[in-house]
């Protein structure tokens, strides 16, 4: 691990500094005394967990939050800012990782909202289409922007910072929503903009993302700056331990059975949809087999919730013989039933979903084991049945919990995540549906999942993940299905596939066209 | 900056004392109004606290008071906790009475034995029939439950005022607006303690609420449907996901409060009127959405909820017969104590913290 460079070591005065910023939430810190400097035309990364102060550090400096303690300088002037109105106006353009675009209004009438008034629709529309020339962004203002990708919408939410001049853009999360290939048109026009001088602070937990794009990452934990490192020079590992702050354990994929048996089978599932910017559902059909984790990669968006809802049964198809499990159709039972023929979920959202953040570890236990006896007599709840099933879930798959049977809304988002999945396997399930299992959750934990995961699959079971995470679909996937638009593709077998090819799948026609312009 | 942030431990000492602070500032705000509309605070405050609960007789009158407000808000927890918000139980009691009265006045031949369940089943269903409309029109047609129940309530007003002024009215009662008193059978007898007698109006049906809340407190708190009714109350997604219904939870709220309000309803005319009459419900049912979130939703909290209450309904008219008052002074108490109490139980739950903002231009003095 290299030496954290001293941020004064540099010649030019820094866009921006921080010196010993402090928030504090109540009792949480979630910023402990951090300080930080950025160079006119640097990509800087801002590297660490979930919860790891991330959001807080770049909302001190956006001035959507007032730090407690510490001081910014802003082109080394002190400075104090109180709100993004200021941020903007000394040259602080930030783009969110949730757009804030109004759907059913063009490009430049979305930028012209978010400029100070008095500025014509077309001077402004020939404004964007310089710009857009000069940086190779490729948006047309005239577009509306339900029309448009997510990647294009990003493009429309830089834009919209470019043209207030920003010599500072800092970007939260950026390729969450992004495939390989809008990533990387991202990053050139990132470097663009650090070659003509302005400052660029990314934010990321992705290694090789950061490493591709940054020279320097600085490192939050817990609320504190453990380093400012040289990218080039760490190993994602290096990176990721710095991060976490102990060792990690790697998880491998164990080969697939040869001859497996289908467990469940998906049948021309279709599902009109409900709203105008929702997604069709169109005559998906997948097979699921014992002891494989079939992987649904695709961008948020593109169907995943509605095959969420249709595999738990909270939404049913109205047609016979669309979901079969171990040879019984399922199509019409509900969810408390398909609990009974062996079907585990946990939905993506774990707070209000998977989980009820109000209640105990026990009751959040008996919300997925209610209709499998045991827990309930006579419709009177057994306390200290579901008691025991929650002390095995936290035994077993090492829950880190405050005290005694607590609140779920105690728990770190890590740590819930692996009782709800934990509480789905523990119980073996036949098919196990997964969205989203690593999702904001701390390193140390996704490996955890990931190996429980691994292990009940190995058990004979089958497993289906949904996810927008390739990396971590290509670690431990057998299989792998795409979702786009409502569309799945063939299942291909993981090793068959590279990580370029599922990529051009997640974005569908539309990305494949823009590449080869 | 004045914000309010949730604590994380509330210590059951606290939770005990808020309540008396809230009560002892009442009293002193409560002196001071009375001083200074001219009325000796002492004697006032005599009147409401302590004169209402000087005798027995009197203490069980409270209890009798506050039956109605009892059954009705045990009730309403269930549909508060599942997040339905059932604002015409006023109109479901009416209902409840009505359906029992019809069943006292014009279903002829029923052995005794069997009239007061006959009664108390038909109560159960008027109240459950008419807390269903509104659930029925929210399940089918996303209406709002608020707005179709609280009119639900002037329709049933209108139409117990109807049936007493016309169809169902005593020929004999002197052009007056009642129907034919009850049978024996029909009304509800007075609790006879062994060797001290009957207490005040102290009634079976008082006996039967406090029965009630314990119930209800056993089926919130350690059923499945509890479970259900909270989980779809707290995080309806999960509930969903669970296998839960939304539909049949809150059709399944709404007959259960409706059913108590109706029972309240025919508890009322069967223990202190014996007839029916234009009004049985002087807003008892709006009254119980108070005693409901006083009680913070929990059925046994209703039992004192519903006696703090009843206990400073009965102190306003005690000041209003002994000292004069008027009607409005002893309401403007009674709405200093509620306020009191329920600013207690938030000052409970959340910790005030007030900061001064920084000043836009003072980044030196905010160095570290």
């Amino acid at each position: 691990m290299t030496r954290p460079h001293a941020a004064t070591s540099l010649k030019t005065p820094p866009v921006l500094s921080a010196v010993g910023l402090t928030k504090s939430f109540g009792d949480f810190r979630a910023n402990d005394a951090v300080s930080f400097s950025i160079q006119p035309g640097e990509i800087h990364a801002l590297l660490g967990e979930n919860g790891a102060g991330k959001s807080t550090f770049v909302k001190l400096v956006y001035g959507l939050l007032q730090p407690d303690e510490g001081q910014i300088f802003w082109q080394g002037q002190p400075v104090h800012i109180s709100g993004p109105l200021q941020a903007r106006q000394l040259g602080i353009g930030m783009v969110f990782q949730h757009f804030s675009l109004f759907e059913s209004l063009s490009v430049a009438e979305n930028i012209q909202l978010a400029l100070p008034a008095g500025e014509n629709l077309a001077a402004l529309s020939d404004r964007i289409r310089a710009m857009s020339d000069a940086y190779g962004l490729a948006i047309d203002p005239n577009a509306y922007i339900h029309n448009l990708s997510v990647g294009q919408q990003q493009r429309v939410e830089v834009m919209r910072c470019l043209l207030q001049n920003p010599s500072l853009l800092i970007m939260d999360e950026p390729t969450s929503v992004l495939t390989p290939q809008e990533t990387d048109q991202l990053f050139s026009v990132l470097r663009q903009f650090a070659e003509n001088g302005m400052a660029v602070l990314f934010i990321s937990h992705k290694l090789d993302e950061i490493r591709a794009l940054t020279s320097r990452a600085t490192v939050l934990r817990r609320g504190r700056n453990v380093g400012t490192v040289d990218t080039k020079k760490n190993s994602n590992r290096q990176l990721a331990e710095l991060m976490v702050g102990r060792k990690i354990a790697d998880v491998t994929r164990q080969s697939a059975p040869d001859q497996s048996k289908a467990v469940c089978v998906i049948k021309n599932l279709q599902k009109p949809k409900p709203t105008a910017f929702a997604v069709t559902l169109n005559y998906i059909s997948f097979t699921a087999n014992a002891g494989e984790i079939l992987a649904i990669a695709g961008i948020a968006g593109n169907g995943q919730d509605e095959i969420m809802a249709a595999l738990s049964g909270e939404w049913r198809p109205p047609s016979a013989g669309v979901i079969m499990l171990d040879g019984q159709d399922i199509s019409h039972l509900g969810p408390a039933a398909r609990r009974r023929v062996g079907l585990g979920v946990v939905p993506e959202e774990r707070n209000g979903h998977a989980a009820i953040p109000s209640m105990s570890l026990s009751y959040n236990a008996l919300l997925t084991n209610h209709s499998l006896g045991k827990t309930v007599q006579h419709g009177v709840i057994d306390g200290a049945a579901t008691k025991v099933i929650a002390a095995e879930v936290i035994d077993r798959f090492d829950v880190r919990v405050p005290s005694d049977d607590p609140m779920a809304a105690s728990l770190s988002g890590g740590n819930l995540q692996k009782f709800v999945v934990g509480r789905e396997i523990i119980k073996s399930p036949r098919l196990l549906v997964v969205a989203q299992p690593t999702w904001g959750v701390d390193v140390g934990a996704a490996v955890s999942i990931r190996k429980s995961m691994l292990e009940l699959a190995a058990r004979g079971s089958a497993v289906i993940m949904i996810s927008q995470d390739l990396e971590e679909v290509f670690a431990i996937a057998h299989k792998i299905a795409v979702l786009h638009d409502g569309c799945l593709s063939d299942v291909m077998p993981a090793s068959n596939v590279t990580a370029e090819q599922v990529g051009i799948l997640m974005g569908g026609a539309a990305v494949m066209e823009e590449a080869s312009a | 900056m004045i914000s309010m942030t949730p604590r994380k431990d509330i210590s059951l000492q606290r939770t005990l004392v808020t309540p008396v602070v809230s009560i002892m500032m009442t009293l002193c705000v409560g002196a001071i109004i009375f001083a200074v509309l001219g009325y000796d605070p002492l004697a006032s405050l005599y009147q409401f606290f302590i004169a209402p609960l000087s005798r027995p007789d009197q203490v069980a009158d409270l209890f009798v008071k506050a039956c109605p407000l009892i059954i009705t808000a045990t009730g309403l927890v269930f549909c508060y906790r599942a997040n339905v918000w059932n604002i015409g139980a006023e109109g479901q009691i009416v209902m409840g009475a009505v359906c029992a009265g019809g069943v006292a006045l014009f279903v002829p031949g029923l052995p005794d034995m069997l009239l007061m369940p006959a009664m108390i089943l038909a109560a159960m269903v008027g109240g459950m029939a008419w807390a269903l409309i509104p659930g029925v029109l929210k399940v089918r047609f996303n209406t709002n439950e608020i707005l179709v129940s609280l009119m639900l309530t002037y329709v049933a007003a209108l139409f117990i005022d109807w049936l007493v002024r016309g169809p169902w009215r005593d020929p004999q009662s002197f052009g007056f607006p009642l129907t034919k008193s009850y049978d024996e059978a029909a009304l509800i007898q007075r609790v006879d303690v062994p060797g001290i007698g009957t207490l005040g109006q102290l009634h079976w049906g008082v006996v039967a609420a406090l029965v009630l809340a314990f119930v209800a407190s056993f089926v919130i708190s350690r059923t499945l449907f509890g479970f259900q009714v909270k989980v779809m109350g707290d995080a309806p997604r999960a509930g969903a996901f669970s296998g839960f219904s939304a539909a049949r939870t809150t059709i399944g709220v709404l007959c259960i409060s409706g059913a108590c309000a109706g029972v309240a309803g025919m508890v009322e005319v069967s223990a202190n009127m014996g007839q029916l009459q234009p009004e049985v419900s002087f807003g008892y049912g709006f009254t119980a959405i108070i005693v409901a979130f006083l009680a913070r939703l929990n059925p046994l909290g209703v039992i004192a909820a519903g006696l703090v209450i009843a206990l400073a309904e009965l102190g306003g008219d005690s000041a209003q017969m002994a000292l004069g008052m008027p009607k409005v002074v002893t309401g403007v108490f009674k709405g200093i104590l509620l306020f009191m109490l329920l600013a207690g139980e938030t000052f409970n739950r959340f910790q005030l913290r007030i900061s001064w903002p920084a000043f836009n231009r003072a980044p030196a003095a905010r160095g570290r």
